[in-house]
């Protein structure tokens, strides 16, 4: 058979592949290994375009095309039942690689591979799906659900009679898989209460109907042909270039009752050829918050229309404002402009020397329109623009693995929002500009590599990850990566934040990760929950012991969060090392240091 | 009979309810327990459920349920000392999150405790002498008894029969002390002579009704006791067996029954008769279908005849004919009453049993303070659970009357005296957002279908008619929805069925009048209905009588019972 046949999507020139064609035709499996070596070579010296790569998505799973999967969601157990015994009755048939999963355990990401699927679902009450379900509807419902062209499938719902919207949710679902480009093997089968009459024929033909789509297609035809994953680094997007990115889900995680506002994002970078690393950062191009630059036209009574020119750029000023200048963040160099303009002795007073402590803490508290507001003055709109620094993009610690989430990224986001001491509310100005791009909205978006906060590139290394907060970010995607790897080394994480209830960040997926066995251990702070606060560093000193033996066994030693965390953490792995490694304070000092060398201790701190 | 089913494989590996139930109870990465021990811990007296209101938003949000749990008491016939009401009232406001609640079957529950409090909880109930072992769970539940007032030795006499029944049924394993006591866990080698190391097949309930109140429904308990007074004492008990409510939507296998007449039995053969019914249920109840597998199904199944004579086998002696008794009513006499022993004693009207201060209600204060009162002035009076979700303040002295009276004017506790009939027996159960069962909206539906229905019978001149009005947000039962004279059985929210037709006095099950019917359909169905018999009643004549007498609903043949 001519391996061309196989190859999907071709993207070569009609007569190239017909070439390419009679060349491999009849070749036996060294030559046409030794072929594709040959051209990995070739492709590696010439830079690949920004759009419009060849199939560039991780590798096919061989088996899916001689796979029959069911997938089942149900709220008693009746579609379980259903679900088992058909499987039952294709294995027992002979039909090889029968995959049973319910709704919620099914990696909805392989949907796009699946040739055959057959679902059985029920529908309850007025038209609601199983519980078990709803992640699986929600993803087949919404943008991201895949094309389904090579799919045949069937679906048969149980469901209720006397309800209006009898089985509404297995008719819902056919008709959404028949939309995707996916072939009825079946028609949709409905059963009421006294189900069994209506599944035992219809299971009938649908085993019969995929035995026979299974055995035309045989072993011979599967895909087999493991497309090289190009590198894309060739591509330079950059805060200068960014791309132009989707939005393809916007999910707040933390719950309602919570004081912190943090979002999970998911951004699309397909045909941007970011291949990024777990430890890598994103950059986003991010806009000031409208409010905000219109509270400062109005204090400094300033038109935003005004035409303002600073070196050799022009522009109105409330462009230079939304987009161009920093205006959520304090710097010196607008502080020393603003105690010229006003004169006020006391921030020249914060500017000396000795009031550096203040001036820190003005800093972390206050922003330029609080400090507008409280001193006066008179400003024209080239002294603003030139008092205030250039607006740069903000990092994210990115939290997913490509592994994973293919050509997704994903961001673990702190919403900042507050009102200040006169009620006035303030952003900071990435988060908020993040918070407030829905799904389908687009995000401008640039790599930034991370070289030293790297996984060990020994799997078989345990590592310890401390990222309370939203430093959990990076933890993430080390999981999702060690887990898609099969890494032997164990994975612990501890992570803190104020209430357990509210504000465990991805707490289901930390759980089945436990399950699963990619998280080998899991401690937790919740500063909040108790009389006395608790914090990471005190879980860490807590199981010191533990901490220095895998210190000893090779173990890498991660941080991510804010800075005074980490400087604590330091502390208290430096006492583990005194107490468990029975070493002098200059000696621990020393094993952090070699720690740090052999690139076993990395930070990622804001 | 089939595969026993998860529930049974979870019970007989349980070394006698432990599970990893300490384990589970020490695991900081969820709220929950793990999936064997949620059913265990029903044997301890919790329930794990979480707010459903909730679920959708936290899972999206990537975040578990919003779990919690409730804590039931083992409470055989209801009584509480004021000591001891001060205590649940302590532990619902230190560890639970809306209060106390009086339940159908004459306990107290705390809600929306979470795991890391169990523990405290557990420990702070105990330590007033009261214990929550196998208040749920495949086992033998609290047993209800009748809170006459009036006869107060009687009274007396049938309460610690009572305890004493529920105190001999009570699981031996040591479980509950090791869990929750801090007693050195054991390997679970104890025996379990009576209820076996599988325990149950499902709940099983007693109860003892006092004619002329059938107050405790004793229809629908697997095995009801009547007392038969005779010359101002106990004679003894006529025996019923296999009531029960429960059922499944769509299931025909499945269906509420009400107890059997099987013949009397003097009150020294009470323990022998309960130990005889329990054991057959526990050897020959359906272990493979748990929708199937309460006592009542198996009476059906094996007949009444061997039933009866199974139990005199096993108890070794022979019940004597059924005598005869009366029954009169069954809602709660209401208001302040005289007993015998010249103690007064005050019913109030608990609305649906719930005792939770918010938005303004204070009953749940008003109810400590009559504790407080009580504690310190009456020691021996007493706060007992009706089973229709009220309290009944027992015992009182005379000189106490108008203090008590002037906390339940303060604090709405005197419904009584301004509520209609209606108002005042009206039960539903729990449901939405807690009852992981629940179909359908119950109490929460209360205070817009309350003032409706008594807004419809105004219309019709009923103001002040007595009907019985039941809602269950699920047909399986909590608030004895079919043997009301007017029953709503959620299906779906905002949909359920209409039942009509039932016995006042709770001798006769409701009808299915209207299927899967929403609001506005209801109040149209019950708005024709109410006219209908404000015109074509006879005098006095009830409306679940009225309903059968005219067709509306036409009841199943009675069974045939034995002669």
């Amino acid at each position: 058979m001519p391996a061309a046949a196989t190859l999907p999507r071709l993207p070569l020139p009609k007569d190239r592949a017909q070439q390419l064609s009679s060349l491999v035709d009849g070749l036996d499996a060294v030559s046409l290994w030794w072929l594709s070596g040959y051209a990995a070579g070739l492709a590696s010296k010439v830079p690949l375009p920004a759009t419009a790569g060849p199939e560039a998505r991780a590798v096919a799973e061989p088996t899916s095309a001689a796979r029959l999967t069911i997938v089942y969601g149900s709220q008693t157990g009746n579609c379980k039942r259903v679900a088992e015994d058909l499987a039952h009755a294709a294995e027992h048939e002979g039909l090889v690689g029968v995959r049973l999963a319910r709704a919620d355990a099914y990696p909805v990401r392989e949907l796009a591979q699946e040739r055959l699927l057959v679902v059985v679902i029920s529908t309850q009450g007025d038209g609601d799906p199983p519980d078990d379900s709803r992640g699986f509807l929600e993803f087949l419902a919404g943008r991201k659900a895949p094309r389904l062209a090579e799919l045949s499938y069937a679906v048969l719902g149980l469901g209720d009679s006397s309800y209006p919207q009898f089985c509404l949710t297995g008719r819902n679902l056919d008709a959404r898989l028949a939309e995707l480009g996916g072939r009825r093997l079946l028609d949709f089968g409905e059963a009421d209460l006294d189900f069994e009459t209506v599944v035992e024929p219809w299971s009938g033909r649908a085993l019969a109907s995929a035995r026979e789509l299974l055995q035309a297609r045989s072993p011979a035809g599967v895909d087999n042909v493991t497309p090289l994953r190009p590198r894309a680094d060739a591509i330079a997007w950059s805060a200068a270039n960014p791309f132009h990115a989707e939005v393809v889900a916007h999910q707040r995680i933390t719950s309602d009752a919570s004081a912190k506002d943090v979002r999970h994002l998911e951004i699309d970078l397909s045909g941007a050829g970011l291949d990024y690393e777990p430890g890598d950062s994103l950059g986003v191009v991010a806009q000031n918050p409208m409010p905000l630059v219109d509270a400062m036209l109005d204090t400094l009574h300033l038109d935003g229309a005004t035409s303002v020119g600073f070196k050799g750029s022009t522009r109105p000023l409330h462009e230079w404002l939304v987009a161009h200048r920093e205006i959520t963040r304090l710097s010196r160099p607008f502080l020393v402009a603003l105690a010229a303009l006003s004169h006020a002795a006391a921030l020249e007073r914060l500017l000396e020397p000795e009031g550096a402590d203040a001036l820190r803490r003005l800093m972390d508290t206050a922003q330029p329109l609080d400090l507008l507001e409280r001193h006066r003055a008179e400003w024209t709109g080239e002294a603003l623009v030139a008092a205030l620094r250039p607006l740069a993009p903000r990092l994210y610690s990115i939290a997913s693995s490509r592994a994973a989430v293919d050509d997704e990224v994903h961001l673990t986001v702190a919403h900042v929002e507050y009102r200040n001491a006169a009620g006035e509310p303030r952003w900071g100005a990435a988060s908020h500009w993040l918070a407030t791009h829905a799904e389908g909205d687009e995000l401008l978006v640039y790599l930034e590599r991370n070289e030293r906060f790297r996984l060990p590139a020994d799997a078989d290394r345990d590592v310890v990850m401390v990222g309370p907060g939203t430093g959990v970010a990076p933890f993430r995607a080390f999981v999702q990566q060690r887990a898609a790897a099969g890494a032997a080394g164990r994975n612990w994480l501890f992570f803190g934040n104020p209430h357990f209830r509210d504000d465990f960040l991805y707490q289901l997926e930390w759980q089945a990760a436990l399950r699963a066995g990619s998280l080998a251990r899991l401690d937790l702070a919740f500063s909040r929950d108790q009389a006395d606060k608790v914090y990471v560093q005190q879980r860490l000193r807590e199981h010191g012991r533990d901490v220095y033996a895998w210190l000893e066994n090779g173990a890498h030693f991660y941080v991510c969060g804010a800075t005074g965390m980490a400087r604590d953490v330091e502390a208290a792995l430096r006492d583990i090392v005194i107490e468990y490694g029975g070493r002098t304070p200059e000696a621990a000092d020393e094993y952090l240091a070699t720690l740090r060398d052999q690139h076993r201790y990395a930070r990622d701190v804001y | 009979m089939g595969k026993p089913s998860e529930i049974e494989r979870i019970k007989a590996a349980s070394r006698h309810l432990r599970g990893t139930l300490l384990e589970s109870l020490a695991d900081p990465v969820t709220g929950a327990l793990a999936v064997d021990d949620v059913q265990l811990l029903k044997f301890h007296g919790g329930y794990q459920q979480d707010d459903r209101d909730v679920r959708e938003a936290r899972r999206r949000a990537k975040l578990e349920p919003e779990y919690f749990f409730f804590l039931r008491l083992r409470l055989p016939g209801g009584v509480l000392t004021p000591p001891q009401w001060l205590a649940m009232d302590d532990t619902a406001r230190r560890f639970g999150g809306s209060g106390l609640r009086l339940t159908s079957r004459q306990t107290i529950q705390v809600h929306r405790i979470r795991k890391t409090d169990l523990r405290d909880a557990v420990q702070m109930i105990h330590a007033s002498g009261l214990d929550t072992i196998a208040a749920c769970g495949d086992d033998n539940r609290n047993v209800v008894a009748c809170v006459n007032p009036l006869l107060s030795h009687v009274h007396a006499q049938i309460y610690d029969q009572a305890q004493a029944l529920s105190l001999h049924l009570r699981p031996q394993s040591r479980a509950w002390f090791e869990t929750w006591m801090g007693e050195p866990p054991t390997d679970g080698a104890e025996p379990e002579p009576l209820l076996g190391d599988a325990y149950m097949p499902r709940k099983f309930k007693h109860g003892f009704a006092v004619p002329p109140y059938n107050d405790i429904d004793v229809y629908s308990q697997d095995v009801g006791f009547v007392a038969i007074i005779e010359n101002d004492g106990l004679a003894g008990y006529d025996v019923l067996v296999g009531g029960g409510m429960g059922a499944s939507h769509g299931n025909a296998r499945t269906y509420p029954r009400m107890a059997s007449l099987i013949g009397f039995i003097t009150p020294d053969q009470v323990t022998a008769l309960s130990e005889a019914a329990l054991t057959i249920q526990r050897d020959h109840g359906d272990r493979s279908d748990r929708t199937h597998a309460r006592f009542k199904y198996t009476v059906d199944d094996k007949g009444l005849d061997w039933i009866k004579a199974e139990i005199e086998r096993r108890a070794g002696f022979t019940l004597a004919p059924a005598r005869e008794f009366h029954f009169t009513q069954r809602g709660d006499r209401f208001g302040w009453s005289e007993g015998e022993d010249r103690r007064w004693h005050l019913n109030l009207r608990i609305p649906f049993g719930r005792l939770h201060d918010h938005d303004g209600a204070t009953r749940q204060t008003g109810m400590r303070r009559i504790a407080e009162l009580l504690a310190a002035q009456a020691p021996d009076a007493q706060i007992r659970v009706t089973t229709n979700q009220n309290a009944l303040v027992a015992g009182v002295p005379a000189a106490l009357k108008d203090a008590i009276d002037a906390i339940a004017a303060e604090h709405d506790l005197a419904l009584h005296r301004t509520a209609t009939p209606m108002g005042l027996n009206i039960m539903a159960c729990v449901a939405f957002p807690t009852c992981g069962l629940a179909m359908a909206e119950s109490e929460r539906w209360m205070p817009v279908f309350v003032p409706k229905l008594q807004a419809l019978m105004d219309r019709h001149g009923l103001h002040d008619e007595p009907i019985d009005v039941r809602v269950s947000g699920c047909p399986n039962g909590c608030s004895r929805p079919y043997l009301a004279e007017i029953a709503l059985i959620g299906k779906a929210p905002g949909r359920y069925n209409l039942m009509l037709g039932g016995d006042h006095r709770g001798q006769r099950m409701n009808t299915l009048y209207r299927e899967n019917i929403d609001e506005d359909t209801i109040f149209a169905a019950l708005d024709e209905l109410l006219g209908h018999f404000a015109v074509g009643r006879k005098a006095k004549e009830r409306i679940g009588d009225f309903m059968v007498r005219t067709g509306v609903v036409v009841p199943p043949e009675p069974r045939k019972e034995l002669a």
